[in-house]
């Protein structure tokens, strides 16, 4: 029978492990510890979620549980300019939907996914607080206010 | 403890603080519908999430309605339980479930035994007035357990059970909103999660997202092919639960009348893994006198406490909890497993089949059985000991689909080779029984001497880890039981510690054995069943001839004809097996 292997690379097991240790590998810290190894892997593909399990002695099902549960967790890598699309209420009735399916047009990906080459990852977000500008649309740190969706060409060229 | 006062539909009733308006309107005797809820409390298993808003009342001065089950009474507390806004709710909520609820009823495996179905039923649902999305997931197919999560309620005893019970940490609440459902991590399949195949999550699900892996059409087509011979072994645990399934009381011993019924069906032989597990104690005992003995004799080295290791539950969690404890267990095969192993050896040969044209079909209360039985250690050029694995409830739908029931069948007695028992092996599927059983064999092969007092009551019972002594003629044998993997898990954090004063260590994965397996007709929380089907097998001890193991004469003509002594080099090529370092590891990548 052979045993399950979850592969690594060095330098990221070490870093898990010191995030762990310093929240003194306690369980009660498991959203900390991965809000702290999120910030330095920028995801928290499978095996790192497997060697934090291990590290804290908690079940991977309860880590996975917590990280498919807060939204600011993610599974897959963010691309270099992260776009949101506002989806709160005053965005969503001026037309913030029709702007997301131009969005995922044109990048051919899905929401929560990156491009192949890493540059555009996909997300939405309720509210961002500029409700004047509806419909919100922000990339990396830019902003963008009342967006079309015939704008949305321009905008991502800009990258 | 301080008594408050409350009145429950106009009637004042006086209930202990911390009692719940639900279980305070049941001492007025109104039975509120519930859901989500579960208290088996002679176990200690208790889920409250309050999460499914069935069994919500009305409570005066309170704005909202109340859910029942985790709303403690408190004092000149008013509560109606049937008011018309609170039986309009109640259908509202249930409605809204059915809404994201395939209406595959007919279908189901659990049609008839699906708490949601009898609750559409009892609460009078005609209709649903709400129309949405329906959730759909992948199904997960593994050798025991079937999960259609487009089924599941999101009660969440599943998780209750993986998790708090049996410390599994398998099943997870994962992802949010409509999305939500239970899985193993990253939504893989049971069969690449740590999963022991226990089935206590499906022995508590209130629906068919959770149900065994049905093996009954493959043993019919087994049953019709004219060049196969099959052959059925039946687990202790099954005779004292099988009745329920025909509508007879908990705790109706039926060993005769499935005998028949599994005749009747058109198995060639019916035999009895209780001889087995007379066969498995002739084993254990020797292995336990023997580690004994050189411990005595001031061997540091040798391996004690032994486990029992008769539970493929059990043994699945320690190969991926525990396996730095790998060489501790007993290596006698488990019951299920001795009988295979013979089967396909000894009775082929005296029934002159062939290996590969006898069938072996074992009826187990168990759902890690069907596992077990396919774990390839246990096959001989690909062919399995044990065929197919069938549970107490497929064997009742195996029956009602042949020969429609069994409750008045003239009682009929097991096949000659492998169908003497006694009553030591009728107690495996209780917990604490197998221990008992390897005693009274024990005491026998130590002391020369004749046992003359069979039970050793200290052993029984539903405390979940208990320890006790057995005086074998002045040798003190320390011994150690648990039921329920959480409650094993105790005991090995202390045997892993080096804290353990044990020679021995019972372990079984269901709580209360066997008998609460997660194969046995759905107890619906309702502890008094397990109790009624434990009490059932040691009135069968009782009511035994033969109450050791090695009294059993079948078992002597075995050793005799066939195996020579236990532990003998057969005995220990047919009936011992090795355990596996299962837990996952990490590989580093330079």
């Amino acid at each position: 029978m052979s045993r399950i292997q979850i592969k690594l690379k060095e330098q990221d097991y070490k870093a898990i492990r010191e995030i762990c240790h310093s929240f003194n590998n306690d369980p009660e810290e498991l959203i900390n510890v991965l809000h702290k190894t999120q910030g330095h892997f920028g995801y928290l593909p499978a095996e790192v979620q497997e060697a934090v399990a291990q590290e804290l002695n908690v079940p991977v099902a309860k880590v996975y549980g917590v990280v498919t549960f807060y939204s600011f967790f993610t599974m897959s890598p963010k691309g270099q300019f992260p776009i949101s699309i506002c989806m709160g209420t005053a965005c969503y009735v001026r037309g913030a939907e029709k702007v997301l399916e131009e969005v995922k047009k044109e990048l051919k990906i899905n929401v929560g996914e990156t491009t192949p080459d890493g540059k555009f990852s996909l997300s939405c977000l309720r509210c961002v607080g500029a409700c004047g500008l509806a419909p919100v649309v922000m990339i990396g740190d830019k902003t963008f206010g009342r967006v079309a969706p015939e704008d949305v060409k321009k905008i991502l060229a800009e990258f | 403890m301080s008594l408050i006062n409350i009145k429950i539909n106009g009637k004042d009733i006086q209930v202990a603080a911390g009692t719940t308006v639900l279980q305070a309107a049941k001492k007025v005797g109104i039975e509120i519908p519930t859901l989500c809820h579960m208290n088996l409390h002679d176990l200690n298993i208790e889920h409250n999430p309050g999460g499914c808003r069935i069994c919500v009342v009305e409570v005066a001065g309170r704005r909202n309605l109340a859910p029942a089950c985790v709303t403690k009474v408190t004092e000149g507390m008013e509560v109606k339980t049937h008011t018309m806004r609170v039986l309009n709710a109640r259908k509202t909520v249930l409605e809204l479930i059915l809404s994201d609820h395939p209406f595959e009823c007919l279908t189901c495996a659990k049609n008839g035994t699906c708490d949601l179905q009898k609750l559409a039923q009892d609460l009078g649902v005609r209709e649903i007035h709400y129309q949405g999305e329906q959730s759909s997931y992948k199904e997960d197919n593994s050798p025991s357990i079937i999960r259609d999560m487009d089924k599941c309620i999101m009660c969440r005893r599943c998780e209750t059970m993986c998790n708090e019970v049996q410390t599994c940490g398998v099943l997870s609440g994962v992802n949010r909103g409509f999305d939500a459902v239970v899985a193993p991590a990253f939504e893989q399949d049971l069969i690449q999660s740590p999963c022991t195949f226990c089935g206590q999550c499906v022995a508590v699900c209130p629906t068919g997202a959770l149900t065994e892996r049905d093996y009954t059409n493959r043993v019919i087509r087994a049953l019709a092919d004219p060049t196969k011979t099959v052959i059925v072994q039946t687990a202790p645990a099954v005779r004292a639960a099988l009745g329920e399934e025909f509508g007879l009381e908990p705790g109706t011993l039926v060993t005769g009348k499935m005998v028949a019924a599994l005749r009747k069906i058109g198995f060639d032989k019916v035999y009895d893994t209780d001889f087995a597990a007379d066969l498995t104690i002739m084993e254990e005992a020797t292995e336990l006198l023997g580690r004994l003995t050189k411990f005595l004799n001031g061997d540091k080295d040798v391996k004690l406490p032994l486990l029992t290791s008769c539970c493929p539950a059990w043994v699945n969690f320690l190969e991926y909890q525990f396996p730095e404890l790998k060489d501790i267990p007993s290596t006698a095969k488990s019951p299920q497993q001795m009988f295979g192993a013979v089967a396909k050896t000894y009775i082929a040969e005296k029934l002159g089949v062939a290996r590969e044209d006898l069938i072996v079909v074992s009826i187990m209360p168990c759902l890690a059985k069907k596992y077990e039985a396919q774990r390839p250690e246990f096959a001989v050029n690909g062919n399995p000991d044990v065929d197919f694995a069938l549970s107490t409830r497929e064997l009742a739908h195996l029956i009602k689909q042949s020969i429609g029931d069994l409750k008045d069948l003239e009682e009929e007695d097991y096949d000659k080779l492998m169908g003497q028992s006694t009553g030591a092996g009728v107690i495996f599927g209780n917990t604490g029984g197998v221990i008992e059983a390897a005693c009274r064999t024990a005491y026998e092969f130590h002391t020369g001497k004749t046992l003359e007092k069979v039970d050793f009551k200290q052993l029984r019972g539903l405390e979940g880890v208990r320890t006790a002594s057995v005086d074998i003629d002045g040798l003190e044998l320390k011994l150690g039981i648990a039921h329920g993997l959480g409650n094993a898990r105790k005991l090995l954090e202390m045997v892993k510690n080096g804290e353990a004063d044990f020679h021995a260590i019972e372990i079984m994965a269901c709580p209360g054995g066997c008998i609460g397996g997660g194969g046995q007709p759905l107890h619906h929380g309702d502890s008094s069943i397990l109790k009624a089907r434990a009490a059932a097998l040691y009135r069968a001890d009782e009511e035994m001839k033969l109450r050791k193991s090695h009294e059993n004469p079948e078992i002597i003509s075995l050793y005799k004809e066939f195996l020579g002594q236990p532990m003998s080099e057969k005995a220990h090529h047919l009936l011992h097996t090795e355990y596996f370092d299962k837990k996952k590891v990490i590989y580093i990548e330079k």
